[in-house]
C-alpha cells in the first residue's frame, strides 16, 4: 500500500462525502422542519441528472445544461411538494414512507418512458476531462476536484444562509419547533415549499455532477438515498452541520473501507478468511457505524430538535 | 378464521379468500389456468410474511422497514445448507428459525432503543447489512443468487417436490401463522402490545416492562418472517439478495397497509390484491409502476383503513 493510493482514496472518499452532503442537506431539513420522511429525495437526484443530460444535449454544453437544469429541478421540487407531499405532513411516518415509496416507483418508471431505457450519458467537456498534478506525485481528475470545490462552496453558502439570513433563522426555528414558528405568524406553507425546492435543487445538483461519471439511469437515486438517510440519522435530524460532518465521515469510511479493509484484515486473519470477510464487512461498515451511533446516541450526533 | 355466528361482509370475504386458497389446486385446472396454483403459492407465502409484519407494524405500531431481512435469513439458511447437500428439513428448518430468532433478538434489542424515524431508519440499515452480506457472499452466488437443487426433505413424511403437497404445506403454514397471531393478540400479551401502541408511557407507568414486550413481539414476528423465507426458497428453488432488498420491505409494508393494519386477516387480503394487481398491471405495460406508484399514494391518502376498513372492520387509528 503506497501513500499516493491512500491520498487518492482519501480524496475519493471526501468527494463521495461532499456529494452525500448535497443530498443529505435537503433531506435533513425536510425531515427536521416538516417532519416528512421523504424517500423520493433520491428521485430528485435522478431527475437532476436527467435534466442536466437533456439540457446539455440541447445546448451542446455541459455547463449550460447544468445552469438550465438547476431552476428546472427547483421548480419540479416545488411542484412535487404542492401536488403530492403537502397532504402528508399531518400523517404518520408510516404513511409518508409508503406514499413517497410510491413516488419513487412512479419516477423510476417515468424516466424510463421519457428517456431511453439504458439512460443518458453526458460527455465531459475537454477542459474538465484531464487530471491535475497536486504535488508529491499525486494526480487527481480535474472534474472530481471541481465536484469537491462546488460542494464545499455550496456547503459554505448553505452555512451562511442558515446562520446569517432571515430565511436561515426561520429554517433553524422551524427545525427546533415548527408549531411555534407558525404561531408567530410565519407563513409555514410557503416556507415549506421553498425549503423543499431548495433541497430538491441541492439533490438535483448532486445528480447533475454525477451524471458525467455514472450516466443518468432509472433507479440511480436509491442507493445514494439510503446512504443519505444513514448520514442524517448519524448527524442528527434537522442539523445541517451534523449532516456535513456525518457526510464526510460516511464518505471516507465507505471508500476507505472498500479499499483498505481487506488489507487490514490480512494482518489479523488468514488469507482466505480475510478475502471472504473483506468485501462483506466493508459494504456493511457504514451500517454498523450507524447502528453503533444510534445505540449510544439514539438522537444522532448533533440533535437539532428540542422536543 | 374470524367467523362469527352472523355473516358480515368482512367474515364472508375472509371465508371466500381462504376457500379460494384451499381449493385453488382444483379450480385452476378446471378453468384451464394452471399457473394460478403457482400464483397462489406465492400469494400465500407473501401473506405469511405480511401477517408476521402486521404483528409488529399493525398491532405493535413499530414501523419496521427491514422485514425482508427475515425472509432472506430463512431463504439463505435453506439455500446454503442445500449447497452443502444438507437437505433434511429437520435440520434446515429449525436452524433457520433459530437464526431468525437470534438475529431478530439482537437487531430488535438495538433498534427498539430508538423511536419514530430513527426506528424506521435503523431497521432499514440492518436489513441493508444483511442484504450486502448476501451480495458479497461470492461462494453462494453473490448478486446472481444460488439455485437450490432439491426442496427440503421431510424424511418420507411428506414429499415437497409434489406440487399438491407443497401447496397444502404452504396453506397449512398460512393458517398456522394466522392462528398464532390471533391467539397472541387476543391474549394478555396482545393487549399489552396494543396498549403500548396507543400510549407507551402509560403502559410503563402501570408497570409493564414495555421494552421487553416489544422485543418479544419483534422476535415472534422475525421468526414468522423467517418461516416465509424458508417456504420462499423451497418454492422458487432459488435464492438471491434481491429478495431482501429494501424495496421488498416496502412492498410488505404496503401489503399490510392495503389490507388493513392491525386486523388479523388484512395482510392476507393485502397480499392477494397486491400480487394480483402487480400481475395484472405488468401484463399491460412493462412500466407498470407508473400506474402502481400513484395507486399506492392514493391508497395511503384516501383508504386509511385498507380493505379491512372498506369491509366494515373497526376503524383503527394509525400508529
Amino acid at each position: 500500500m503506497n501513500w499516493i493510493f491512500l491520498a487518492e482514496q482519501f480524496l475519493n472518499g471526501f468527494q463521495l462525502g461532499i456529494l452525500l452532503f448535497l443530498i443529505a442537506a435537503g433531506l435533513t431539513l425536510v425531515l427536521g422542519i416538516m417532519d416528512l420522511v421523504n424517500l423520493a429525495h433520491g428521485s430528485l437526484y435522478m431527475l437532476g441528472a436527467f435534466f442536466a443530460a437533456t439540457f446539455a444535449q440541447w445546448t451542446d454544453s455541459f455547463v449550460l445544461g447544468v445552469l438550465l437544469a438547476l431552476p428546472a429541478i427547483l421548480a419540479a421540487g416545488m411542484v412535487i411538494e404542492v401536488v403530492a407531499l403537502r397532504t402528508l405532513y399531518a400523517r404518520s411516518h408510516l404513511d409518508q414512507v409508503l406514499a413517497t415509496f410510491g413516488l419513487i416507483l412512479f419516477f423510476n418508471s417515468l424516466v424510463q418512458l421519457v428517456w431511453p431505457l439504458d439512460g443518458l450519458t453526458i460527455p465531459l467537456p475537454a477542459y474538465l476531462d484531464g487530471a491535475v498534478e497536486l504535488g508529491l506525485g499525486v494526480t487527481y481528475p480535474t472534474y472530481r476536484i471541481l465536484i469537491i470545490a462546488v460542494g464545499l462552496l455550496v456547503a459554505l453558502g448553505l452555512y451562511l444562509m442558515v446562520a446569517k439570513t432571515r430565511l436561515g433563522m426561520l429554517i433553524r426555528a422551524g427545525a427546533s419547533n415548527r408549531v411555534m414558528v407558525g404561531a408567530l405568524g410565519v407563513d409555514i406553507k410557503w416556507l415549506f415549499t421553498l425549503v423543499f425546492g431548495l433541497g430538491a435543487m441541492l439533490a438535483g445538483l448532486a445528480g447533475m455532477m454525477m451524471a458525467p461519471i455514472l450516466s443518468a439511469t432509472s433507479g440511480m437515486g436509491e442507493q445514494i438515498l439510503i446512504l443519505a438517510f444513514v448520514v442524517i440519522v448519524i448527524g442528527g435530524i434537522g442539523s445541517v452541520r451534523g449532516a456535513f460532518i456525518a457526510s464526510i465521515i460516511v464518505g471516507l469510511i465507505d471508500t476507505m473501507g472498500r479499499s483498505f479493509l481487506d488489507v487490514l484484515l490480512l494482518a489479523v486473519l488468514p488469507v482466505n478468511a480475510a478475502e471472504a470477510a473483506g468485501p462483506a464487512l466493508s459494504s456493511m461498515l457504514i451500517y454498523i457505524l450507524m447502528a453503533s451511533v444510534l445505540f449510544f446516541k439514539p438522537q444522532g450526533l448533533f440533535p437539532a430538535q428540542s422536543g | 378464521m374470524n367467523l362469527r355466528a352472523h355473516a358480515t361482509p368482512r367474515s364472508l370475504f375472509t371465508f371466500a379468500v381462504l376457500a379460494l386458497c384451499a381449493l385453488m389446486p382444483f379450480i385452476a385446472p378446471a378453468i384451464g389456468q394452471d399457473y394460478y396454483v403457482d400464483v397462489f403459492i406465492r400469494i400465500m407465502i407473501w401473506a405469511i410474511a405480511a401477517v408476521s409484519l402486521n404483528l409488529i407494524l399493525g398491532y405493535g405500531g413499530m414501523v419496521s422497514f427491514g422485514h425482508a431481512m427475515f425472509l432472506g435469513l430463512g431463504a439463505y439458511t435453506v439455500g446454503i445448507l442445500s449447497y452443502y447437500e444438507i437437505y433434511s428439513a429437520f435440520i434446515q428448518w429449525p436452524l433457520a428459525l433459530l437464526i431468525g430468532a437470534v438475529v431478530s433478538l439482537g437487531v430488535g434489542a438495538i433498534c427498539l432503543r430508538t423511536k419514530g424515524v430513527y426506528f424506521i431508519m435503523i431497521t432499514l440499515a440492518f436489513a441493508q447489512m444483511i442484504y450486502f452480506l448476501g451480495v458479497s457472499a461470492d461462494e453462494y452466488g453473490s448478486d446472481d443468487g444460488l439455485i437450490i437443487d432439491e426442496r427440503s426433505q421431510l424424511g418420507g413424511v411428506l414429499d415437497l417436490d409434489d406440487g399438491l403437497t407443497f401447496y397444502y404445506v404452504v396453506f397449512a403454514f398460512l393458517l398456522l401463522s394466522l392462528f398464532i397471531v390471533k391467539r397472541l393478540v387476543n391474549a394478555r400479551f396482545g393487549m399489552v402490545i396494543k396498549g403500548i401502541r396507543s400510549n407507551e408511557d402509560r403502559m410503563q407507568a402501570i408497570g409493564f416492562p414495555t421494552y421487553r414486550y416489544k422485543l418479544a413481539c419483534f422476535v415472534i414476528a422475525g421468526v414468522l418472517g423467517t418461516l416465509a423465507g424458508i417456504l420462499f426458497a423451497n418454492f422458487e428453488k432459488f435464492i438471491s439478495p434481491d429478495m431482501m432488498y429494501w424495496t421488498r420491505s416496502g412492498e410488505m409494508i404496503f401489503m399490510v397497509v392495503l389490507g388493513g393494519m392491525g386486523s388479523l386477516f388484512g395482510p392476507v387480503s393485502g397480499a392477494v390484491v397486491y400480487l394480483f394487481l402487480s400481475e395484472f398491471l405488468s401484463n399491460i405495460t412493462e412500466q407498470w409502476h407508473i400506474i402502481f406508484g400513484p395507486f399506492l399514494i392514493l391508497v395511503v391518502i384516501f383508504a386509511r383503513g385498507g380493505i379491512d376498513g372498506l369491509l366494515g372492520g373497526k376503524r383503527r387509528h394509525h400508529g
